[in-house]
């Protein structure tokens, strides 16, 4: 979709809705930064108007499970930045991912994945999922023919990230997209690595976009979090695939959600009946603490990226590195895919191979000084982990390979420090891990 | 957008603040029918809202007795809100024009989905404001930052201090 047929593009630049969407001020004290309404219940004027709001036939607040103003006006912000209709905040991205899935799943159901997902996820949707008899199809998206190949009647979604997590991977959004239109079925995008910076998925036909606001939303690592936005242009009722947002809906005594809200359909029903009975709501302060991190999101993506670029040329020309797959390098697989899909950079997660496999790469990250060893990405400082022996060992052998986490594979998420500063450091945890596996060998 | 109708906030905004009366054409008795939730929120929101609706007349809805046609509705009507499908919005637009002068009216506004260029062309020559495929309900949600609530991209950006309103 271009942006002009899009009716919930805006003519205001990024940077801008980046520090105003969602947030004019607070009309009652006219306070300009967005109050913390660390707060669970809202009063009503009178019963009329208590029965309106549980109704649905009125805006407004209830119950803060259901919503809070400090965390709509984060979702106005995300909406806006990826020109979706409307947008459901919650608690973490795993509560996101499964807020999106809840609304049309059935026990039965089924929907296809790339096998290259954050580890977690590949968890949750392999094994997690399956309790609510929910299965998912791993395939390789590398081949979009092998997603058409995937679809069965059962198929009601298909799930990928835009820039894999951890490994520089992109993927053909306009491929995948242009197979689950022909199928009928829902795309669903991650845009977690990339961030509405990069990438905005509804351009390329995605229906819903996930994030894992935890990550370079909030951008320092103070607050989880996890947004659902809905495009408001996927048409719930082309085929009797949708049935939880077309039939009369058993959990809201028989309202039929598309039918009444149209495209504010599948948002409302994520906070009317997703996050009021599955209850991961995201915190008002998380809210707040990721509003202060998206003002200056264009900024730190655009350092994070330039540091990266120039961390993964170093890396690519150590002696001690095998490979480096980073979709910035000219020689990686995805530099194509990611010059269409990215503008801006080429994010700053990746993933390296070190010469000497399992052992020196878990030497290569406890060597680290300034990098923090720990299992996260999109953070201010770098941070490296060992995706085999941590992130990614619930999997077997064959999963953690086609996830991109094999036992050499080592995970850089680039931080915004004085660049000189984070090469010598991995640098000097590069040779010493190297001395340390030899004299072990020895 | 994307259907060519390109309505300012500033216009939508005019309309909605000048009108006080809308008779709803094809408002529902029914409590879980779109019309039903727009014509619930709009009394709320201070107008007086007249059900027409041939198949409820004589019924009450919401506190509003439904009358069979525009020219049955008692009073001033400001704005006919259609919730009709694009055919039949032609029959209710000549309505509409026939009763412009003895029922006051100024706008007529066709509910989200629903257009009928013709039929707009009618009404604006014979002086009407015409609004197609939007919801009074949603832009007047959006246009006072109630839609926002929900989590909803309102595309409006303002460092303007509103007027706290009640209700
Ligand atoms: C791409 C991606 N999606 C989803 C998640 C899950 O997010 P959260 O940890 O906020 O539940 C992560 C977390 O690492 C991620 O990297």
């Amino acid at each position: 979709m271009t942006k002009t047929d899009n009716p919930n593009w805006s003519p205001f630049g990024f940077e801008t809705r980046m520090i105003h969407a969602g947030t004019p001020p607070e009309p009652v004290t006219g306070a300009r930064q967005t109050p913390i309404f660390q707060n669970i219940s809202y009063v009503f004027y009178d019963a009329d108007h208590a029965a309106s709001l549980y109704n649905l036939q009125t805006f407004g607040f209830l119950y803060s499970r259901l919503s809070n103003p400090t965390v709509a006006a984060l979702e106005e912000r995300i909406a806006s930045l990826e020109a979706g209709r409307g947008a459901t905040c919650c608690a973490s991205g795993h509560a996101a991912q499964m807020l999106a899935f809840f609304a049309f799943m059935e026990p039965g159901d089924a929907f296809i994945s790339s096998t290259r997902l954050y580890g977690g996820s590949i968890t949750q949707f392999g094994k997690t999922f399956k309790k609510f008899d929910w299965h998912c199809h791993f395939v390789d998206f590398d081949e979009p023919e092998n997603v058409r190949k995937a679809l069965t009647p059962k198929c009601k979604a298909i799930f990928c990230e835009s820039l894999a997590n951890p490994g520089g991977v992109v993927t053909d959004l306009e491929a995948i997209a242009g197979i689950a239109e022909e199928a009928g079925v829902l795309l669903i995008v991650d845009n977690t690595m990339a961030t509405p910076y990069l990438c905005r998925p509804f351009e390329w036909g995605a229906g819903l976009s996930i994030h894992s606001t935890t990550k370079f939303l909030s951008g320092n690592g103070t607050s989880l979090g996890g947004c659902v936005v809905d495009s408001g242009t996927f048409d719930w009722a082309k085929n009797d695939k949708f049935g939880g947002l077309t039939k009369p809906e058993p959990a809201y005594h028989g309202l039929t959600f598309y039918e009444t809200f149209g495209d504010l359909a599948f948002t409302t029903h994520a906070h009317a009946v997703g996050l009021r009975d599955l209850g991961a709501t995201m915190a008002p302060m998380n809210a707040f603490q990721t509003l202060l991190g998206i003002e200056t999101l264009s900024l730190r993506i655009e350092r994070h990226c330039q540091n990266a670029q120039k961390v993964a040329e170093f890396l690519d020309a150590h002696d001690l590195v095998d490979w480096v797959s980073y979709a910035g390098l000219k020689s990686s697989p995805y530099h194509a895919l990611a010059k269409k899909y990215l503008s801006g950079g080429f994010g700053s997660v990746f993933t390296f191979g070190v010469k000497g496999g399992y052992q020196m790469g878990m030497k290569v990250v406890e060597n680290c000084e300034l990098c923090s060893h720990l299992a996260n990405v999109g953070d201010t400082r770098t941070l490296i982990l060992h995706p085999a022996s941590t992130t990614h060992r619930q999997l077997t052998d064959e999963q953690a390979l086609a996830a991109g986490a094999g036992p050499d594979v080592v995970r850089v998420s680039v931080g915004l420090e004085t660049l000189d500063d984070i090469t010598a450091d991995l640098d000097q945890a590069l040779k010493t891990a190297a001395e340390q596996t030899k004299k072990a060998a020895e | 957008m994307s259907d060519g109708l390109n309505y300012s906030d500033g216009h939508l905004r005019g309309i909605l603040h000048a009108v006080r009366s809308i008779a709803m054409v094809g408002a529902s008795p029914y409590w879980n029918r779109p019309s039903y939730f727009a014509m619930k929120y709009l009394q709320i929101k201070g107008y007086r809202v007249i059900p027409i609706n041939p198949r409820a007349a004589g019924e009450e809805i919401l506190g509003e007795t439904c009358y069979a046609a525009l020219a049955e509705a008692p009073g001033n009507i400001d704005m006919v809100d259609l919730f009709r499908d694009s055919e039949a919005a032609g029959a209710v637009m000549d309505e509409a024009i026939a009763l412009k002068d003895a029922k006051g009216i100024r706008v007529v506004w066709m509910q989200l989905g629903i257009r009928n260029d013709e039929a707009a062309a009618r009404g604006e020559a014979a002086g009407l404001t015409v609004v197609m495929d939007r919801c009074p309900k949603i832009e007047y949600g959006r246009l006072h930052a109630e839609l926002s609530w929900g989590g909803f991209n309102s595309r409006i950006i303002s460092s303007k201090r509103r007027r706290a309103q009640i209700l």
